[in-house]
């Protein structure tokens, strides 16, 4: 019983960081053009901050 | 800048002054603010399709100083371009950079930024679908431990932590459900979210109670699974006429925002559409749409006018003539006096006649609607039956009462309302892939139920582009000339004869001049060619001798003299015949009704093997004839393009556009198809008709369901565990069912862009001029 306290709390916690990451992905667009995500990740001069 | 890569329309395009792309003022007006001189624009570019689009795009647009950044949307097909006002210290010309993507090979058209609301309730959905999902995985947990045998205290501790997170997941997830059941029951109507509601809340409060008096079964675990399961289906329903909807406005070939006003003292100002009055004089440049009905002026051109009538030839104007909104100028520079306002123009006159044809979308009620008719009633009087039941048999209200809510619980309609949007969802993506956009689910269910046909010609049946049919007749020599003549003049009847060239040598002049609404005249050592009309090129005495037939001709001389004739009609679109083969051997009858001349219509209908048309109809008569067609109970698609066809599109059960189609045109139709071939059409009934049939597979899984788990729910037997497994396993099932329609449907392989197909200008000799 008395580990449960610490137990639930864990694991509300650690379901809430996901809820949170996931509020977080999509307030910042990474949703808005998944196509052309997944074409950018072989792209190897993408997106790297200018010199 | 232009001369080796694009393709040879984009070359064409490049070299006519005007031509299709945005001018800069256009540009200017629609460009959103962004502060700090920068502004940002959004263009559609269809052609995107892979990784080496985004950075070809991206990397030229970045060449240019003035724009900051830029970013293709793979998904929407779009590029967004910040730009600078000036730089170092001069004026920036906004057209500039969508001639540079024009430049790399991709089409690109300007549209207006509406569609951005839709975006904002989409993420209130997947929100709203995070929050029931992570409630619902903690409640679940808790609930495992319970079912797997805590003990009386620790079992009350996890009841009150699932009460506890299951509370703000309802109100925050649940609100959808809750206001739109709300809304109907105060319309005295009931829909799927009445029974939705009721079980939810129900169930949330008697587990509430339960748990206030230690008792064993709580139902917290389901009442939010039930959120969790049904938002799905309502994101995906959403999501699903978002991405339609925002490829559709993606690719609008915008009715002209603006025109450019002349004042009294021959200033020039460009003012927005709406700004412009009757009796301001109008320049329009070659290659600009007109924007408000109004009457020539000066100037002498060639008037495209195919997206208003239908009329597939150009017809010559000059001072007098009247013209209407949405016209297209090819030829010459006019000067034109507006007659109307914008809202009393050609275009508001066709919307209000769209508004008064309400066809099929308005009266059309959802399959799940109707569904929910009867599952609703017959849901809530089975509880109460129970309820009833239990109570006077057993005495124990309150045992009763938890089976009533148990009752609610199970046949609460989980697998329903995943059952039409999922099914839905994964047909448009089958569509899609075959590229044609749908607006709703509702259109897939429409389509599935029609029995006839109607098309528009022009642009529909037809590409709405001219081909040259006699090219074995003319002979190749003549054929050069003309083509080389015809590369000056945007009359598509000379573009038609360029293209048809592809290969030839061809001569280039020195002195070339175009006559707008006659044709095009060039001094060689030979002598004076002429191309164009038959008027213009032999004389007026020739013009009156020949007879005018159903292919519309363009003649090229010699001091006068006839060298020779070129015949053309309106190519149809690939595959044409064997689509309407198709549509005939599904059962369904087909009809042609056009605004264009009757020989015209004739000759194409019998070639297409379709008995019945009418031609030299006006839009009324159009949207007349699709409207007393569904008033004697037959279910119309309607397939058409222009303005004129719009109202009867709106008339019609169904209705397809083009994507070439004219604004109006796609705002109306339920499809959008993008590709040249027709056989968009029998394949978007295909699948509609699949999946319909898709639907009601999931419909009668659904109810099996139901006779299955009902009795063991009024029976008493459904604990919170046995719900919870009945619930998840036959939405898994109605899900697993909906993908079979990828199996279902045929795949084809996605057309390479512009860019890939275009042949190289093998015509050097033109890039001089």
């Amino acid at each position: 019983m008395s580990n449960l306290v610490f137990l639930i709390p864990i694991a509300l916690f650690l379901g809430g960081l996901g809820l949170v990451a996931f509020l977080w992905t999509l307030r910042t667009g990474q949703y808005e053009d998944l196509d052309g995500a997944a074409w950018r990740a072989l792209d190897d001069g993408d997106d790297k901050p200018e010199a | 800048m232009s001369c080796c890569a694009p393709g040879v329309e984009g070359g064409l395009d490049l070299n006519g002054s005007g031509s299709g792309l945005p001018s800069s003022e256009e540009l200017r007006l629609s460009a959103k603010v962004l502060g700090d001189g920068l502004f940002q624009t959004d263009l559609s570019v269809p052609g995107v399709y892979c990784g080496a689009c985004i950075t070809t795009l991206e990397g030229e647009l970045k060449k240019l100083p003035m724009v900051a950044r830029s970013r293709v949307n793979l998904s929407s097909k779009r590029v967004s371009v910040v730009w600078k006002e000036s730089v170092n210290g001069q004026a920036t010309d906004p057209s500039e950079f969508v001639r540079q993507i024009v430049s790399t090979g991709y089409e690109t058209h300007l549209f207006s930024l509406a569609g951005e609301a839709g975006d904002e309730q989409r993420n209130k959905l997947l929100r709203a679908v995070a929050v029931a999902g992570f409630a619902s995985a903690n409640i679940m947990l808790l609930s495992v431990s319970v079912w797997s045998g805590a003990e009386a205290s620790t079992r009350d501790m996890f009841h009150w932590l699932s009460a506890a997170i299951a509370a703000p997941a309802l109100v925050y997830s649940g609100r959808f459900f809750f206001t739109s059941a709300w809304k109907a029951l105060r319309h005295g109507q009931t829909n799927m979210d009445v029974p939705i509601s009721i079980g939810v809340l129900l169930s949330y409060f008697v587990s509430l109670w339960e748990t206030f008096n230690h008792a064993e079964h709580a139902w917290f675990d389901a009442t939010v699974m039930l959120l969790f399961f049904l938002l799905i289906g309502r994101t995906l329903d959403h999501m699903m006429r978002d991405r339609a909807r925002s490829a559709i406005s993606g690719l609008a070939r915008l009715s002209p925002r603006g025109a450019m006003v002349i004042g009294d003292d021959g200033s020039r100002e460009y003012r927005p559409v709406e700004e412009i009055k009757p009796g301001d004089r109008l320049a329009i440049a070659v290659g600009d749409r007109i924007a408000v009905d109004g009457v020539v002026l000066s100037g002498t051109s060639d008037i495209d006018q195919s997206i208003v009538n239908g009329e597939s030839t150009p017809v010559p104007v000059g001072a007098g003539t009247s013209v209407q909104a949405g016209m297209l100028n090819l030829t010459g520079p006019l000067e034109m006096k507006a007659m109307s306002a914008a809202r009393d123009s050609f275009l508001a006159e066709i919307i209000g006649l769209m508004e008064a044809a309400e066809g099929g979308r308005a009266r059309y009620r959802r399959i799940a609607d109707r569904a929910a008719q009867y599952y609703a009633p017959a849901v809530h009087l089975l509880a109460f039956l129970s309820f009833l039941g239990w109570g006077f048999l057993g005495g124990d209200w309150k045992h009763a009462m938890l089976v009533a809510v148990a009752v609610l619980i199970i046949t609460c309609p989980c697998a329903l309302g995943l059952a039409v949007p999922v099914v839905q969802v994964v047909a448009a993506g089958r569509l899609f892939q075959n590229g044609i956009m749908v607006k709703d689910g509702s259109a897939m269910e429409r389509l599935a139920e029609i029995d006839s046909v109607y098309f528009d010609k022009t642009g529909t049946l037809t590409l709405g582009r001219p081909r040259l049919v006699n090219r074995g007749d003319v002979g190749e020599d003549a054929l050069s000339i003309a083509a080389g003549l015809g590369f000056y003049s945007r009359h598509p009847l000379s573009q038609a004869l360029f293209r048809s060239a592809q290969g030839l040598f061809m001569p280039t002049f020195a002195e070339i001049s175009e006559v707008p609404g006659a044709g095009v005249e060039a001094k060689a050592e030979a002598g004076v060619y002429r191309l164009g009309s038959r008027l213009f090129a032999c004389g007026p005495e020739a013009a009156a001798a020949a007879q005018q037939g159903a292919e519309s001709e363009v003649v090229l001389s010699l001091d006068g003299r006839e060298i020779a004739t070129f015949l053309f009609e309106d190519a149809p679109r690939p595959d044409a015949e064997a689509s309407i083969e198709t549509l005939h051997a599904k059962g369904l009858s087909t009809a042609i009704i056009s605004g264009d001349r009757a020989p015209v219509v004739a000759s194409l209908a019998s070639r297409l093997g379709i008995s019945q048309w009418k031609a030299a109809l006006s839009p009324r008569d159009k949207a007349e004839a699709v409207s007393q067609a569904v008033s004697h109970g037959s279910r119309a698609l309607m397939v058409g393009d222009g303005i004129n066809d719009a109202p009867a599109l709106a008339a019609a059960h169904v209705s397809m556009a083009p994507a070439t189609a004219a604004d109006v045109g796609r705002q109306a139709a339920d499809f959008v198809f993008l590709r040249d071939s027709l056989e968009a059409v029998p394949i978007a009934i295909d699948v509609s008709r699949k999946a319909g049939q898709l639907i009601r597979q999931n419909f009668a899984l659904a109810i099996g369901y139901n006779i299955v788990a009902v009795p063991i729910a009024i029976l008493g037997y459904a604990t919170p565990l046995i719900a919870a497994l009945a619930m998840s396993s036959s939405s898994i099932i109605v899900v697993v069912n909906a993908l079979r329609i990828n199996r279902m449907a045929r795949v084809e392989h996605p057309e390479p862009p512009l860019a890939a197909k275009a042949p190289t200008l093998g015509q050097g000799a033109h890039i001089a001029v």
